[in-house]
């Protein structure tokens, strides 16, 4: 019983560690590629990183989607915070159908975007390493 | 099953990527648009950090070095003026590059290319008015001129050089929005941002809306209400003065004889500007100043955008010092000053163009009719290539009075009335030319030299120097006219050569006016002449009766004038016209059917001072009251199957105080006959109604600025980057002609004495609606308040606060 419970616990340990540690190479491979590529590298980089680490295919989508939410928002952030928001607010604007007006709803746009085609990507990776 | 998973979730995921990098009718590519890398978040400038900028440019001759101010205008200098235009192409386009591409495309009749269908038709406009024509023929001419051609290359060089070097994430914002690139700027777009110019000013003619009035009402009642000149009026050039009988050579051949026109109507004429549009200029000699020299403004009125339609500029080459307004895409400063003389330009409102009605032989319509023989028509082909639809392709005809606007194919269709246009816009001419010497101009004579050959759109051209002199002169080609048949008032016979251009007046004998005894000059888009003028042109409803009598009676009055006299005086809100109209007005109001809770409304009315200001509240009376009351008195001619134009304001109050049973009283609307009285009085009532349902009391109203809510809008029309409820004053008519979308686009105050200058535009320098810089002016404009412009003599030493430095050598 105990030693059941102890490797559930190491079982977790890993799928938290794999889980991590996939968000943060798609977000690193991910930011040093849209450098040069287009955006939609991003779904690449998250279907690479799931063929590499194993995760079953919810944490897969998961961590695709949470390393391109992260690192879209957080680098539009940056942008807009050196930019006193001049031109998030213009934009909430212009979208304002989709965002009300927001720039909160519009970070929130920008994150699930990306995040959706990063989480696709992962998904469709960890399918593929399961035919390996 | 595994693998049918993996296709599930591929297919998914290549399906977002393709729909979120992909333009679905008006919304942007999401994925493109939104990330950070490369999308809109990329335009999001830092508003503290100015980078000094260095860069190897391929066909610079040799190092540029460009100095960028507090407000983020480029201060050029350069070794030679090929560099000179290079750089000013090269910073231009950093700055307003979509502007640019957007306002010759549009010009071309090229919208649709981006915007798809929906823009087919204005295109079409745009190609059957010889639009892309006339620029071609300008471009061709152009090149004939080795230096003109050889500095117009060099600005389009800079230009590319910047487009190259572009990388897709610094695309300004508005093609990541629209999803498309920016093409290589050739030199016939330089060509095209005059033409589009052109368009909005060289427009003035009322051929067929007069020839719809006579055909309507009688040719009597078309002499009562559109006299060619009215007492009381101030044209440019001071009534009194003489001017020489031409010589006969320019004398016209045809004898007196009546008009034959046939009393026929026409569905189709074109759009004409918004009233509005217009200029002030004047300059005032030393004896009327407090330093002795000359001082100069100038405030052309035209539809506020955003970005502006000025980029201001300052350019050094050891052949000038010139600074101002420029027009981005066009390589020059267009309204400035340099270390010796100043000018600005008010537009001459003149008619140059005229249409005539061609009869074809057959359906073909492979030849046309001209004196008893037939003449071929040339063909155009257009191409549309229409964006995400089929190219579509149109012939458009070309005759010796120009393309067939009107036939069949384009406007309400009708038969046979096929109508061609002739218009000095399709002459080949080099404009540029004029700017380049002006630019560099010393002194009155260099300032008549450069004049000499400017043709379209004619400008009067306000000019001061240092050296003492003060001069205004109307200048533009304009068709000899024959006084007698009125050519070009009304629709012209194109079957024959009686009605047709034969020649030119010459330059020298265009409006002048020379350090006149009054000590000033000023322009106002007024009659240029009195009736004295040797040289026939119509005059139907165009020239301005108000803002000119407004100046001249502050410039006269004026002594001791300097630079705050200058600057209150442009901000002048004084409502000539509301002076001269209301009384009459007020005095035909039939008090016992006013509601009472209107009557303080005209008290405020009675004791204003006439002044637009904005926070006036009987402005919004008088302005609601003035413009119901012209709707219902001129609704004759608000026929949308017939265009006509309507009376001028001159007329309107002549026509109120001498007239009370006309009947163009009448409402079209009612089924009794009003008269004036009953009109006047039901106007008001109305206004009032439309102020009460807007503000829910009449005196709850809000002041006329905020009323007014001047809008400056973005050139693509979208709200979220236009600035919205600027608070001002003034209105048409007004020395401050600012009204909800048009105004002074450009206000400049040139000072002889102290080499000082003051200017402001509502705008920003930057047209990127993602910098600080993009909207910074609006409201120092909208106060009335002036930037000192730093302007420096080769050599100073640079003394204001630089943003940052651009340093560009010769690429190896």
């Amino acid at each position: 019983m105990e030693e059941i419970i102890y490797w559930n616990i190491q079982t977790e340990k890993i799928i938290m560690k794999n889980f991590i540690v996939s968000i943060l190479l798609i977000a690193i491979t991910s930011l040093l590629l849209q450098l040069y590529l287009p955006w939609w590298i991003i779904a690449v980089t998250a279907f690479a990183v799931a063929l590499f680490i194993k995760q079953n295919s919810f944490m897969a989508f998961l961590s695709g989607f949470i390393a391109i939410f992260l690192l879209w928002t957080v680098y539009a952030f940056i942008l807009s915070s050196a930019n006193e928001n001049i031109l998030v607010v213009k934009v909430a604007d212009l979208m304002k159908a989709l965002t009300k007006g927001s720039p909160a709803i519009l970070y929130l746009i920008t994150g699930s975007v990306g995040g959706l085609v990063g989480g696709f990507g992962g998904l469709t990776g960890s399918i593929a390493r399961k035919l390996k | 099953m595994k693998y049918f998973k993996l296709f599930l979730s591929l297919s998914i995921t290549l399906a977002l990527i393709v729909a979120l990098n992909s333009k679905i009718g008006q919304i942007p590519p999401f994925g493109k648009f939104l990330n950070p890398f490369t999308g809109f978040w990329q335009n999001a400038e830092n508003v503290k950090t100015w980078k000094d900028e260095e860069a190897n440019l391929d066909g610079l001759k040799e190092e540029v070095k460009v100095y960028f101010d507090d407000r983020l205008v480029p201060h050029i200098f350069a070794k030679n003026d090929e560099d000179l235009y290079y750089m000013q192409g090269y910073i231009t386009a950093k700055f307003r590059l979509w502007q640019m591409e957007v306002q010759t495309h549009n010009a071309a009749g090229r919208v649709s290319e981006v915007a798809g269908e929906k823009a087919l038709e204005s295109d079409r406009l745009q190609r059957r008015i010889g639009m892309q024509y006339g620029a071609e023929a300008a471009q061709e001419y152009i090149a004939k001129d080795p230096e003109s051609k050889k500095l117009i290359d060099a600005y389009c060089k800079g230009v590319n050089a910047y487009i190259k070097n572009l990388n897709p994430k610094d695309y300004p914002l508005e093609y990541k929005l629209l999803d498309y690139s920016p093409e290589e700027w050739q030199p016939i777009k330089v060509a095209l941002l005059l033409k589009n110019m052109a368009n909005m000013l060289s427009v003035y003619e009322y051929d067929i809306e007069n020839t719809n009035f006579i055909a309507k009402f009688g040719e009597e009642n078309f002499r009562k209400l559109y006299p060619d000149y009215w007492a009381g009026d101030d044209p440019i050039v001071p009534i009194g003065t003489k001017y020489e009988t031409p010589n006969t050579k320019h004398e016209t051949t045809a004898k007196l004889e009546t008009r034959n026109q046939k009393p026929e109507t026409y569905a189709n004429a074109l759009q004409k500007p918004d009233e509005i549009n217009g200029s002030n200029n004047w300059a005032v000699s030393g004896s009327k100043t407090k330093s002795g020299k000359p001082i100069l403004c100038n405030d052309p009125h035209l539809q506020l955008s955003l970005p502006s339609i000025w980029y201001e500029m300052h350019l050094v080459s050891p052949t000038m010092n010139v600074y101002g307004a420029t027009l981005p895409g066009s390589p020059a400063v267009i309204i400035g000053f340099n270390d010796s003389i100043s000018w600005g330009v008010t537009n001459a409102g003149r008619d140059v163009r005229d249409w005539y009605k061609l009869k074809f032989k057959d359906d073909s319509k492979n030849e046309y009719e001209y004196n008893g023989a037939w003449l071929k028509t040339e063909k155009r082909e257009e191409h549309y290539k229409v964006r995400g639809g089929k190219e579509y392709i149109e012939t458009v005809l070309y005759t010796r009075f120009g393309p067939v606007v009107f036939d069949e194919n384009f406007g309400v269709a009708e038969n046979k009335k096929f109508l061609a246009m002739r218009w000095t816009a399709h002459l080949p001419s080099n404009e540029f030319k004029t700017f380049y010497l002006l630019n560099q101009g010393k002194n009155y004579t260099d300032y008549t030299n450069a004049l000499k050959t400017y043709t379209c759109p004619a400008q009067n051209f306000v000019f001061a120097s240092r050296s003492g002199d003060v001069a205004i002169k109307e200048q533009g080609l304009f068709p000899i006219r024959n006084k007698a048949t009125e050519q070009g008032k009304f629709l012209s016979d194109g079957t024959t050569s009686k009605d047709e251009w034969t020649d030119f007046i010459p330059a020298d004998v265009n409006p002048l006016s020379v350090n006149p005894e009054r000590g000033f000059v000023s322009s106002a888009n007024q009659h240029p002449t009195d009736s004295t003028y040797p040289y026939y042109y119509p005059g139907v409803g165009v020239y301005e009766q108000f803002r000119n009598r407004s100046i001249n009676k502050i410039l006269a009055d004026g002594k001791e004038i300097d630079v705050e006299f200058m600057k209150k005086m442009q901000n002048d809100n004084y409502n000539l016209f509301a002076q001269e109209v209301l009384p009459v007005m007020l005095s035909c109001l039939d008090m016992s059917q006013i509601n009472s809770a209107f009557k303080p409304a005209i008290e405020k009315m009675r004791t204003w001072d006439y002044y637009d200001n904005p926070d006036s509240k009987a402005a919004v009376y008088f302005e609601e009251w003035w413009s119901t009351l012209r709707d219902w008195l001129w609704d004759e001619m608000l026929d949308p199957n017939n265009p006509m134009k309507r009376p001028n304001q001159v007329v309107t109050i002549q026509l109120l105080q001498t007239d009370s049973t006309s009947e163009f009283y009448d409402i079209k609307a009612t089924r009794q006959k009003e008269n004036r009285n009953e009109t006047v009085t039901y106007s008001f009532q109305l206004a009032m109604q439309n102020i009460m349902a807007k503000y829910h009391h009449p005196d709850s109203v809000t002041d006329w600025g905020t009323h007014k809510a001047t809008r400056i809008a973005h050139l693509g029309k979208q709200e979220a980057f236009s600035s919205l409820n600027v608070y001002n004053g003034g209105n048409i008519g007004i020395i401050n002609a600012t009204n909800a979308t048009h105004g002074p686009s450009w206000r400049m105050i040139v000072d002889e004495g102290s080499m000082k200058a003051f200017v402001v535009y509502p705008g920003g320098q930057s047209g990127n609606p993602g910098s600080k810089f993009y909207d910074n002016m609006v409201s120092t404009w909208a106060r009335g308040e002036y930037f000192e412009t730093n302007f420096t003599h080769p050599g100073d030493e640079l003394r204001w606060k630089k943003l940052f430095t651009g340093t560009y050598k010769p690429k190896k």
